[in-house]
């Protein structure tokens, strides 16, 4: 699979949220590259602006939302003229959200599967009535035609007795199912770009594993290149190859998933290492779990300098709470924000 | 790789530790009791605080009526029949400038029509004072006094001022309006207690004991729903005899206003009861052991007690509503009582109600204290759980 | 889903049973019956009433036995014979003189619900989909008043207005050579002319309470996943709004329609005492007075029938249209 073509740019995101107690800087400055093919872990705490970013590269974010800076490019590939296949980019950010052209990337180019499979499916209609609409909105078929598609799909993805479940509503479906069905939905149009948003926060162990399984052995089959969002490092080691770590609306380490795991640097980085259980290691008596000092701060005031130097262990004072740390190179496409590697 | 899948590897989220450092002074936050919470999140429902103004000016006229009416409310101008609301002037036909007067108002007959038309005569001025002397009354059924908020100095058979114009029978309806505030109004209220009352020991018995008389209490609140309220409230109140006095009327009443209210009030009160049932702080007192009663008091009866005001102010209007319905169609209170739905079968006859429109601003005062109590009661459930919606 | 209609149905049935009780008992809460108070009447007209035709009256209407057997003669013959009694005043039996009226007030409550959804729910889901802007703080303000302003008092400004301005009499549901005038197609166009000042009357109270429950309703609804999901898929917003959201938004509607049937012909009833119109509400309100028992009684146990059915209607929409409930039942 060639990787080394570019599908996705995100140049110095900044979506805020404007509201009355006060803006909140959801994403405030991210950068990130995506190839075709590739499969990029998104990680970070809790409200560290993992699904604005994800909303913001669909344009769906949702008010009192909005992108107040910074620019997405999306590398389509076309069909030319002549019956070659040629990129061509668009700006996400120049489109129009709602307007015809964002509309027909959405779902068809980038396609979601969002965080709660339980609430993500519209209970008054049947799952299958939801993908074959996906699909006649994309794509030139019959009914007839899509409803063979929505099925192949269901097939794909493990759903039990496909051409039967297609009739059912959500609520006769099982947690995994669901997730199952988003999936096949997200897929139907066959996106260069699949961005998971935490898909399976919401399932016990075992359907995790196996969502995962079949997310991975897609990508495999289907060839696209995954943005997986989630605060499991686990799931990252598995999935992924890239991995960006976020903090308070802001990426503080990118790498490839081993440099990541075996030389963290980025404080924050290695306080969430440390804060996973290992399988190996033997619990002693009294060993408990680190957790990383603090709380995410309030997002309306924002620390200055490095927002993690309230929490931050080797923060530098005098240094780390006045000015904003670089972003530098420590190794081969392993880049960090901190004052630490200056 | 060096962790494991399926050891449940996820990031702490919310029991980091909150750590001492993060004490500093910025990190000191005001926590106020929530009747505060409360009474800032109501102050942010602009609509709610001006009506609250308004609803204490109509209690306040209600209470104070003899003060705030300048005539009693049985008294009729026999040469004022029918006459339009008095013109407050602060100028005369001269053009200088006074403090607020009404002028003489002559009375003729338009020789076609019969009517009676009223003009100012503008050689004789009146002015408006306040606090004057008038009919002896009792304030607040203690203090005999004889002063009014305002009127005229001269005797009434020589003039009367009619901020509202006057009825049929010449009596001022803007008195009459402020007597009629007092049974209009209290009469929602006193409902609405009753209902309260039946609703939270109906409601909480079928919430908090479940069960059997659960069923049974549901099923009774359906069927008195089934049956359309205001047929009903019909239907009961033509069986108050025609000869019982105004005292008992006006109970009978709100019995049977009550009667269909409660219901409401069981319905919220048997739902905050079965959530707040399986609520940590009900299981622990019992653990500890404190006897039902005092499970009840003491832990959910305060913490619903907002919702509870909410939905009364929300139903207040309804009492008043059903109130100056029956008394309209002449089912509810009769005259001699006054209220505002008496006040209103004046204006059944289409005619009259051409020859003299203010007999409708009784309407134009229940809309207002219907609208108020709307909006005061949204306010009200905002405030009280900005989440509910 | 039949099997779920008929248990419904077999529910109903004793509600009706206990509801016709209540309705004869409240009917007989009166101290006195029709004849005291027709006697009373011709009294203070001057009339010599003989103690022994009063009683020979009370002897043929059976007022004189107990109560129960008189609830029982009567509901007998409504549902062996569909004989509802003898209407005192009218000197008629009960059922010449109910199915007209009843069928206007049908007509009259259905028109207006009809209307009222037409307008409130296009309202409604804008509101929602612009909230705070200026149209919909308009509206907002508008469905308050609406809300607050009783049917019978819009009823008596309308006819002040229509006749000091326009010098129409706007009461009544047929002009005055249909009045008495058998059903003809020409009644029927009469009748419509004459139906929209009350619908409009009616309509207003249950429009408004309508535009602020799908404004609500909806903006629970718009902040769901599901609708994200959809805006993800690349639907439009206008067809993603009504599709979704809207669908689910409504349903409350479906299982509220019982309750804002019973609740307008409520409202209903004094707006045509008001309007005089021909319905239910000025007639019962003369039988009420008058102490016609067997008219009123029936007139009381109909309407709430007529509620019944309407949650049962409801609640068969409401299975029908939502999934959820369709599985329960
Ligand atoms: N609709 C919204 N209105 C206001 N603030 C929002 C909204 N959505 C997100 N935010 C804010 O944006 C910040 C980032 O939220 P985001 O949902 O991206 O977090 P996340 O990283 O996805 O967290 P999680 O792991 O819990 O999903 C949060 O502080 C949140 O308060
Ligand atoms: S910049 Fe300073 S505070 Fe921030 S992570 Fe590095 S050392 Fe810690
Ligand atoms: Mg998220």
């Amino acid at each position: 699979m060639a990787t080394d073509q570019l599908l996705l740019e995100v140049k110095d995101l900044k979506t805020y949220f404007f509201l009355e107690e006060g803006t909140v800087r959801a994403v405030d400055g991210v950068d990130m590259v995506i190839r075709r093919g590739q499969a990029l872990g998104v990680v970070g705490e809790s409200g560290c602006g993992k699904s604005v970013t994800a909303r913001s590269i669909l344009r769906i974010v949702p008010r009192p939302g909005r992108i107040v800076q910074g620019e997405i490019t999306l590398h389509r590939m076309r069909e030319s003229k002549n019956g070659r296949t040629v990129t061509e980019a668009v700006r996400l950010t120049d489109l129009d959200p709602m307007g015809v052209e964002m509309r027909s990337i959405r779902g068809a180019e980038i396609a979601l599967v969002p965080q709660e499979p339980m609430m993500s499916l519209s209970p008054v209609h049947t799952l299958g009535n939801q993908i074959i609409e996906a699909i006649m909105l994309h794509q030139r078929v019959t009914k007839a035609e899509a409803r063979e598609r929505a099925i192949h799909m269901l097939d794909l993805v493990g759903m039990p007795r496909p051409s039967r479940t297609i009739d059912r509503y959500p609520h006769e479906l099982s947690g995994g199912m669901r997730q199952r069905g988003m999936i096949a939905m997200a897929l139907c149009c066959h996106p260069s770009l699949l961005i998971a948003d935490e898909p399976t926060t919401a399932l016990d162990v075992t359907t995790e594993a196996q969502i995962l399984k079949l997310i991975r052995g897609l990508r495999q089959e289907l060839g696209m290149a995954i943005m997986y969002i989630t605060h499991n490092l686990g799931v990252v080691a598995q999935t992924t190859e890239d991995v960006i770590v976020m903090y308070m609306g802001k990426v503080v380490e990118e790498a490839d998933v081993d440099s990541l795991f075996h030389d963290p640097k980025h404080p924050y980085t290695r306080a969430l290492l440390r804060s996973i259980p290992r399988l190996g290691q033997r619990t002693r008596e009294r060993q408990r779990l680190e957790s990383i000092r603090g709380s995410v701060p309030d997002p309306y005031a924002l620390p200055k300098g490095c927002s993690f130097h309230p929490r931050c262990a080797q923060a530098i004072r005098g240094v780390c709470d006045r000015e904003e740390p670089p972003y530098v190179e420590v190794g081969p496409a392993h880049k960090v924000r901190c004052v630490l590697y200056c | 790789m060096a962790t494991s899948p399926e050891a449940g590897s996820s990031l702490p989220q919310n029991d980091l530790e909150v750590a001492e450092e993060l004490k500093g002074e910025e990190e000191k936050i005001y926590v106020a009791p929530p009747w505060r919470l409360m009474w800032w999140r109501f102050r942010r429902h602009r609509m709610a605080v001006v009506s609250a103004v308004v609803l204490a000016v109509f209690y306040l006229v209600a209470i104070f009526c003899e003060f705030v009416a300048p005539y009693n409310p049985e008294q009729f101008f026999i040469k004022y029949k029918m006459a339009p609301p008095s013109r407050i002037h602060l100028r005369d036909a001269e053009g200088n400038w006074h403090l607020p007067f009404v002028y003489r108002i002559e009375r003729s007959r338009d020789e076609q029509t019969m009517r009676s038309l009223f003009v100012e005569d503008t050689s004789t001025r009146y002015p408006i004072r306040f606090l004057v002397r008038g009919d002896e009354y009792k304030l607040l059924g203690l203090f005999k006094t004889n002063v009014h908020l305002f009127g005229l100095t001269v005797s009434r058979d020589e003039q009367g001022i009619f901020l509202l114009g006057a009825d049929r029978m010449g009596r001022d309806l803007f008195s009459r309006l402020c007597y009629g505030a007092r049974l209009s109004l209290s009469i929602g209220l006193v409902g609405v207690f009753l209902s309260l009352i039946l609703g939270v020991i109906l409601g909480g018995l079928s919430g908090y004991y479940g069960g059997t008389l659960d069923v049974i209490i549901q099923r009774v609140i359906e069927l008195i729903r089934t049956i359309p309220s205001i047929p009903l409230w019909m239907a009961l109140s033509a069986a108050l005899p025609p000869d019982w006095p105004v005292v008992r009327v006006y109970f009978g009443i709100t019995v049977i206003l009550s009667l269909i209210g409660w219901t409401w009030m069981a319905r919220v009160v048997r739902g905050r009861f079965l959530a707040l049932r399986e609520e940590d702080f009900v299981l622990a007192a019992r653990l500890v052991g404190s006897s039902e009663m005092r499970i009840i008091l003491r832990h959910m009866v305060p913490s619903f007690l907002s919702y509870i005001i909410a939905s009364l102010t929300i139903a207040i209007p309804n009492m008043i509503l059903g109130e100056t319905g029956l008394s309209f169609i002449g089912l509810g209170l009769r005259p001699p009582a006054i209220s505002w739905g008496v006040l209103l079968q004046e204006a059944q006859n289409v005619r009259s109600l051409a020859l003299c429109p203010w007999v409708l601003t009784p309407a134009l005062a229940v809309i207002i204290a219907v609208l108020a109590f709307n909006f005061v009661g949204d306010g009200l459930r905002d405030a009280a759980d900005p989440y509910a919606r | 889903m039949l099997g779920y209609v008929l248990r419904r149905i077999s529910i109903m049935v004793p509600t009706l049973l206990i509801i016709s009780i209540i309705s004869f008992v409240i009917i007989q809460l009166p101290p006195g019956d029709y004849l005291t108070s027709y006697a009373a009447q011709l009294r203070t007209m001057g009339d010599i009433v003989q103690q022994e035709e009063i009683d020979a009256l009370r002897q043929r209407y059976g007022l004189g036995q107990p109560v129960y057997v008189q609830y029982f003669k009567w509901i007998t013959g409504i549902l062996l014979r569909g004989d509802w009694g003898q209407s005192m005043e009218w000197q008629k039996p009960v059922r010449d003189l109910i199915w007209e009226r009843l069928a206007l007030t049908m007509v009259l409550s259905g028109v207006s619900i009809l209307v009222s959804w037409f307008v409130a729910i296009p309202i409604g889901v804008y509101s929602a989909t612009h909230q705070y802007s200026i149209p919909d703080y308009i509206l907002s303000i508008i469905s308050f008043v609406g809300v607050g302003t009783p049917g019978f008092m819009l009823a008596l400004v309308i006819m002040y207005v229509a006749m000091t301005a326009f010098g129409l009499n706007v009461g009544g549901l047929f002009s005055q050579e249909y009045l008495a005038a058998p059903w003809s197609w020409a009644k029927v166009v009469d009748m419509l002319k004459h139906l929209w000042i009350p619908v409009l009357i009616i309509a207003l109270g249950s429009t408004a309470g309508s535009i602020r429950t799908t404004r609500a309703n909806l903006l629970d609804e718009l902040n769901k996943p599901y609708v994200e999901t959809a805006r993800a898929k690349g639907l439009p917003e206008g067809r993603l709004v009504w599709k979704y959201p809207v669908r689910v938004a409504l349903n409350p509607f479906f299982s509220t329609v019982g309750w804002s049937l019973a609740n307008l012909i409520s409202g209903e009833t004094l707006v045509s005492v008001v309007l005089s119109l021909q319905t239910i509400g000025p007639m019962m309100l003369r039988a009420l007075t008058s102490q016609d028992m067997y008219l009123a009684g029936s007139f009381l146990l109909l309407l709430s029938t007529m509620t019944v059915l309407g949650t049962l209607v409801s609640d068969i929409l409401l299975a029908w249209v939502d999934p959820r409930i369709r599985m329960e039942a």
